[in-house]
């Protein structure tokens, strides 16, 4: 289902106001009613309907890591996601109401294929695939997630960037009448982060759309969010409603608060600090009830340049002194 | 009976921490030493607003309770280093293990990283006011002791400062405790100046020379 629409005008432009406003209803109603003329789904979904879906047909992936995965209720309720609130908590409390389906993506930017595409449509032909990645979050404390998603790199070669584009800049929803957190002022709104197209088509680099088998939880950046396994987790965002192909590096939103805390490049690097705190070792997040004995075990463990994707990644940033482009 | 409703959060911890009634969350080590920490700084605030109550309502019998209140200050604070120095640092689990701590670590955290710097600052502000907190002392101590005592101040601003500055970006908590604290410091430049007017007024009136 490809919208034909010039990239640059927004559906709020030339939509009636009202309908506008109802464009949830109305494609909701005209989906359940083209539902039941068929008498049934039209095409099987890749991404079924309801909170913790199963996702099928999910292909082991490659570069999973066999340590050990973290809890369901760790990857759930332990999350950074500023737009349902700044407390680690806040998304998992925050986001429940949410419902983020219908969704589509807008591509736009220097590539030959622009428009506006239902989510389905977006991901549409690839095949999902189970990748257990560690995440490294900038406040040196880490998890082992096992996401499912599809390769960013088919996804942006199915567009076609031109030569032009350097950059791939997504952007999280704007919508704080649903997303509580920006209500208030605490990160310029919408969330912006970007890729060089280099970064962008290596082959680690996924759309994930699931984690432990199910759709995204809210919280965890429903129903698709970028996961680049060696960037701090920052740069993974969340909630992706557009996708542009840039010729200038784009303002990312944590670059924007505090440049001299957060770059462009957020590289895990253990010899780089941050300006308040060091990068040399991280907490594996795990929940634990079993007293002293119990939070003991969650010592902390070395940071590893890269996140560990070093052989995979490292070749990206020859010749580029990453203590200035941290 | 109050002492007793001042222990509940380091209860709440260890009760947390087996899982009685409540969890840690998924990073235990993180929520022990926020926990301690905040409390640290709430005694801090609550001892500070024993003498703005007394002052305001009469009750002269809240000043009982002052001591005890900046004691227990001090033991949350004291807990937010030790949780910060034997589980984050991991100090505990080395010495079980039998293995060599680096100490250099925590040296180098405490000198090189300027919120751990005023932190640890607030703390030996704390540790110096605890340990000449008994009568004994305040007598030994004399007229110094007042002016030791009023270290407490600094050790609230570098305490809110602290907290301030290991924040990441949303400063509402730390903003609500530096608001707290700048009513209870404004309050006593308030009463102070009050205080004084009214002094030099009476003197004014007996005809007694003032010295501003």
């Amino acid at each position: 289902m490809l919208i034909r629409k010039p990239a640059d005008i927004r559906s709020s432009d030339i939509t009636p106001k009202e309908v506008f406003l109802r464009r949830r209803e109305l494609l909701q109603a005209g989906l359940m009613a083209g539902g039941l003329a068929l008498g049934g789904p039209a095409m099987a979904a890749i991404l079924p309907p309801g909170r913790r879906a199963k996702l099928v047909d999910v292909a082991a992936g490659k570069f999973s890591t066999d340590e050990t995965v973290n809890s369901y209720t760790d990857i759930t309720t332990y999350n950074n996601y500023y737009e349902f609130g700044t407390g680690k908590s806040d998304p998992f409390e925050n986001a429940q109401e949410f419902e983020p389906m219908p969704w589509t993506v807008k591509v736009a930017g220097h590539c030959e294929k622009t428009g506006i595409f239902d989510l389905e449509d977006f991901i549409r032909p690839y095949a999902l695939e189970e990748r257990i990645y560690r995440l490294r979050c900038v406040e040196a404390w880490s998890m082992v997630i096992p996401w499912v998603g599809v390769p960013l790199a088919d996804i942006v070669r199915q567009y076609r960037p031109l030569s032009n584009a350097k950059y791939v800049v997504f952007e999280t929803l704007l919508d704080p009448e649903r997303m509580p957190g920006q209500r208030s002022r605490a990160l310029h709104w919408p969330y912006v982060e970007g890729l060089t197209i280099a970064e962008a088509v290596n082959p680690l680099s996924l759309l994930a759309v699931g984690v432990y088998g199910e759709v995204l939880p809210n919280q965890n950046g429903a129903p698709m969010r970028l996961v680049v396994p060696w960037k701090y987790g920052f740069k993974s965002i969340k909630g992706i409603v557009s996708m542009t192909f840039s010729e200038t590096r784009p303002r990312t939103t944590w670059e924007r608060a505090a440049p001299h805390e957060y770059g462009f490049y957020a590289n895990v690097n253990p010899e780089v600090d941050h300006p308040r705190w060091s990068q040399a070792r991280e907490r594996r997040i795990g929940s634990s009830v079993g007293g002293l004995q119990g939070i003991l075990g969650a010592a902390k463990q070395e940071t590893l340049m890269f996140n560990g994707y070093g052989e995979h990644v490292a070749h990206l940033y020859e010749g580029l002194d990453l203590r200035r482009n941290f | 009976m109050l002492f007793v409703l001042c222990l509940v959060p380091a209860l709440l911890v260890v009760a947390d921490a087996y899982g009685i009634g409540g969890t840690l969350g998924a990073n235990p080590i993180e929520e022990i030493q926020d926990r301690f920490g905040n409390w640290g700084l709430r005694f801090i605030l609550i001892a500070l607003a024993v003498t703005p109550l007394r002052q305001l309502t009469g009750r002269n019998w809240l000043l009982r309770f002052r001591r005890m209140l900046g004691l227990f200050a001090f033991f949350y604070v004291l807990m937010h280093f030790l949780a910060w120095l034997l589980l984050d640092q991991g100090l505990l689990t080395s010495a079980i293990a039998g293995e060599e701590f680096d100490w250099s670590v925590i040296t180098e955290d405490i000198f090189e990283r300027p919120f751990i710097t005023i932190g640890f600052a607030a703390l030996l502000i704390l540790v110096a006011l605890a340990a000449t907190s008994t009568a004994g002392q305040r007598r030994r101590l004399g007229r110094y002791w007042q002016k030791l005592h009023n270290g407490v101040y600094l050790a609230a601003v570098l305490g809110v400062w602290h907290y301030w500055w290991q924040v990441k970006k949303d400063f509402s908590e730390p903003l609500v405790y530096a608001l707290v604290l700048a009513v209870l410091l404004g309050y006593r430049v308030w009463h102070h100046r009050l205080q004084t007017r009214v002094g030099s007024a009476r003197n004014s009136r007996a005809g007694l020379p003032q010295n501003h």
